[in-house]
């Protein structure tokens, strides 16, 4: 009797939870033709950096993939959240590797109090270089290869940017963020914001590193809705 | 008794050769400085004084060898060896009388190191700065040469080198600990670095000076009753490039250098506009992502017109300098003048034309200075001409002075 109460009330609240969650996607593209991408010369020309790529490696300002889709561009909720409502940070944490002198992801997005791993995956040093504006900089060595260094944003900020000044070409952003529905665009330009989400009418943010800003309304209804935003090339 | 010591009027060669070296190396900590801010590699060593926790000499050549870890820790390492030489290019300017105050600061600064040790052991590397300047500084202390000190105002200069490279040796440290520091809309790495490389300039000019006074040819400079045609426009060239070269410093740690990436006019314009819209339209030729600001772009103006206004003054002043007849040492120092701020005028155009590129923009921080100094040494000279025609020269040795004095 004991355990059929215990299912029955874990399906409600699976119910409920299903019932809570709403999901935003859609696609950002860029309109109009973006400049070509460069060779990052100075790889080549460090003998640490360059032993480990037998192509070049190209600057990633603009990644633009099928049907004019733009990635890395950080797409979240700007407007319509319940006010005054707080959220809990996930437990997951995102990672920034260093991988072959470049930042990879290029872009990534954390929410605040969310535990960011920053790792080091080249067989040499780099170093951290926080160069935060809203939130507490840091500067830290990583010696090691695999040594990772968590790292917890407290307050929201917008690109806030990683730089090596080991190797000063190498450079990564984190869109720090005070609420969970974010999402940063993929090759092609999709994202999917999903999570506690109740259905309502939202204003949805995209921010590329050098195209800037685009935002659009949306309205989730029976939890999903889509949104496509276009940005144009600065 | 004590053996009296001798004043020395015309002083050892071998300590103008010492101090010139002094100077050569000052001049080749600027070039390194200039290539670490050129290449943007100021913070590669998080930690001051020691780097990635090691001592400032004990660094594993592996880690030296990667990437920027070598122009900064290169930086560090030589910023240490000229701390050296000052300190004892002081002792012997300032001969055996020098022996005294120099072990009061030693000693001073080694009981600051234990007692930073003592209060919180986190500052422990802090600690070990002091006592290993003032292990340094009492080293030249115990140096028991019964030296005659140079002119007195050689001896001064000297002094001030002293407290300067231990000043400018702080405000480097400075520079990377308080990196992060929010200071009036700026970070305190850029503040720091500002002043630390503005100090830097001053801190050459002054061991170059140093070593001038310490020449066999300064003492006759003021001695030639002749006419001083053009003074103003060596005190205004050299105005001109300090200046310049504090529009510089700023532009380089504002990171204004390609703010206008054209010449001669400026994205086509003779002065270019700075509203929103244009702004983002300069932003849009840069490769990377950093904005364009209105303030980089005036400033980057200033630096222009400034050149050009340098420049005219220093011609007018070579002009001038041809006055003089061949071989007279302002006529060289013109010419010397008008030759720097001519490969300067070029660097700074290169510097634009190849897109700052680190080696080009250093070099032209390195003719800047240079350029700089011999303004200065211009001026000094000018001075002592000046003077001169007001009556007898006083300034180098007094002639009342005894010749001998005890040494107690």
């Amino acid at each position: 009797m004991n355990h059929t109460l215990k299912i029955a009330a874990s399906v409600a609240v699976l119910a409920a939870s299903s019932a809570m969650a709403g999901q935003i996607s859609g696609k950002i593209k860029l309109n109009g033709e973006a400049p070509p991408a460069k060779e990052i010369t100075p790889i080549k020309g460090d003998k640490f950096c360059g032993a480990l790529h037998t192509k070049p490696v190209m600057t990633r300002t603009y990644v633009v993939g099928a049907d004019k889709g733009l990635a890395n561009v950080a797409v979240y909720i700007k407007a319509g959240l319940p006010a005054g409502k707080t959220y809990s940070a996930p437990a997951s944490k995102p990672l920034v590797d260093q991988v072959g002198c470049v930042y990879e992801p290029l872009v990534t997005a954390a929410m605040v109090g969310q535990t960011v791993d920053i790792k080091n995956s080249d067989p040499f040093m780099h170093n951290v270089n926080c160069q935060a504006k809203v939130n507490k900089g840091f500067n830290f060595a990583q010696t090691t290869q695999g040594q990772v260094n968590p790292r917890v944003f407290d307050k929201a900020e917008l690109a806030v940017k990683l730089i090596c000044n080991v190797h000063p070409w190498m450079a990564g952003y984190v869109h720090v963020f005070d609420h969970p529905f974010f999402a940063v665009s993929d090759k092609d330009g999709n994202f999917t914001i999903s999570g506690d989400l109740p259905d309502g009418k939202y204003t949805v943010e995209a921010n590329h590193i050098k195209a800037g800003v685009v935002s659009g309304e949306v309205e989730v209804k029976g939890g999903k809705a889509t949104v496509n935003l276009e940005l144009a090339v600065k | 008794m004590e053996a009296p010591v001798p004043i020395s009027r015309s002083p050892s060669p071998w300590l103008f050769r010492y101090a010139t070296l002094v100077a050569l190396a000052t001049l080749g900590l600027v070039c390194i400085g200039g290539l670490v801010t050129s290449k943007g590699v100021g913070m590669a060593v998080p930690d001051w004084p020691t780097s990635f926790g090691y001592g400032m000499f004990a660094l594993p050549l592996s880690m030296w060898m990667t990437g920027g870890v070598f122009h900064e820790h290169t930086h560090r390492v030589w910023a240490s060896g000229v701390g050296l030489l000052v300190v004892f290019l002081t002792r012997w300017t300032a001969g055996h009388a020098s022996r005294k105050p120099l072990a009061w600061v030693g000693l001073i600064e080694v009981l600051g190191g234990l007692g930073l040790m003592g209060v919180n052991p986190l500052w422990k590397g802090e600690a070990h700065f002091l006592l290993g300047i003032g292990g340094v500084v009492l080293a030249a202390a115990a140096v028991g040469f019964r030296n005659a000190p140079a002119p007195v105002l050689s001896v001064r200069l000297a002094w001030a080198a002293f407290a300067l490279v231990q000043l400018q040796g702080s405000l480097g440290g400075l520079r990377v600990v308080l990196d992060s520091w929010a200071i009036g809309g700026t970070t305190g790495g850029v503040v720091f670095g500002m002043i630390h490389g503005c100090l830097g300039q001053v801190f050459l000019v002054l061991v170059a000076c140093l070593a001038l006074s310490l020449s066999r040819w300064y003492p006759t400079w003021g001695r030639e009753r002749s006419e001083v045609p053009g003074a103003r426009w060596v005190f205004l060239g050299t105005a001109l490039v300090f200046g310049q070269l504090l529009l510089g410093l700023w532009m380089r740690h504002q990171h204004a250098g390609l703010a206008i990436p054209d010449l001669p006019l400026a994205y086509g314009q003779w002065w270019p506009r700075t509203d929103a819209e244009s702004l983002l339209r300069y932003a849009s030729r840069r490769e990377g992502v950093d904005v364009i600001t209105a303030l980089q772009v005036h400033m980057h103006m200033l630096h222009r017109i400034n050149a050009v206004l340098a420049l005219c003054s220093i011609v007018l002043a070579f002009r001038a300098s041809r006055a003089h007849s061949r071989g007279h040492p302002l006529r060289r120092l013109g010419t010397a003048w008008l030759h720097l701020v001519t490969v300067q005028f070029g660097l700074g155009l290169l510097t634009v034309l190849t897109d700052r590129a680190a080696d080009i923009a250093t070099a032209h921080v390195a003719v800047g200075s240079l350029t700089l100094v011999a303004g200065c040494w211009f001026c000094w000279s000018v001075g002592a001409h000046r003077v001169h025609r007001r009556g007898p020269v006083t300034d180098i040795v007094s002639p009342s002075l005894p010749h001998t004095v005890p040494v107690r």
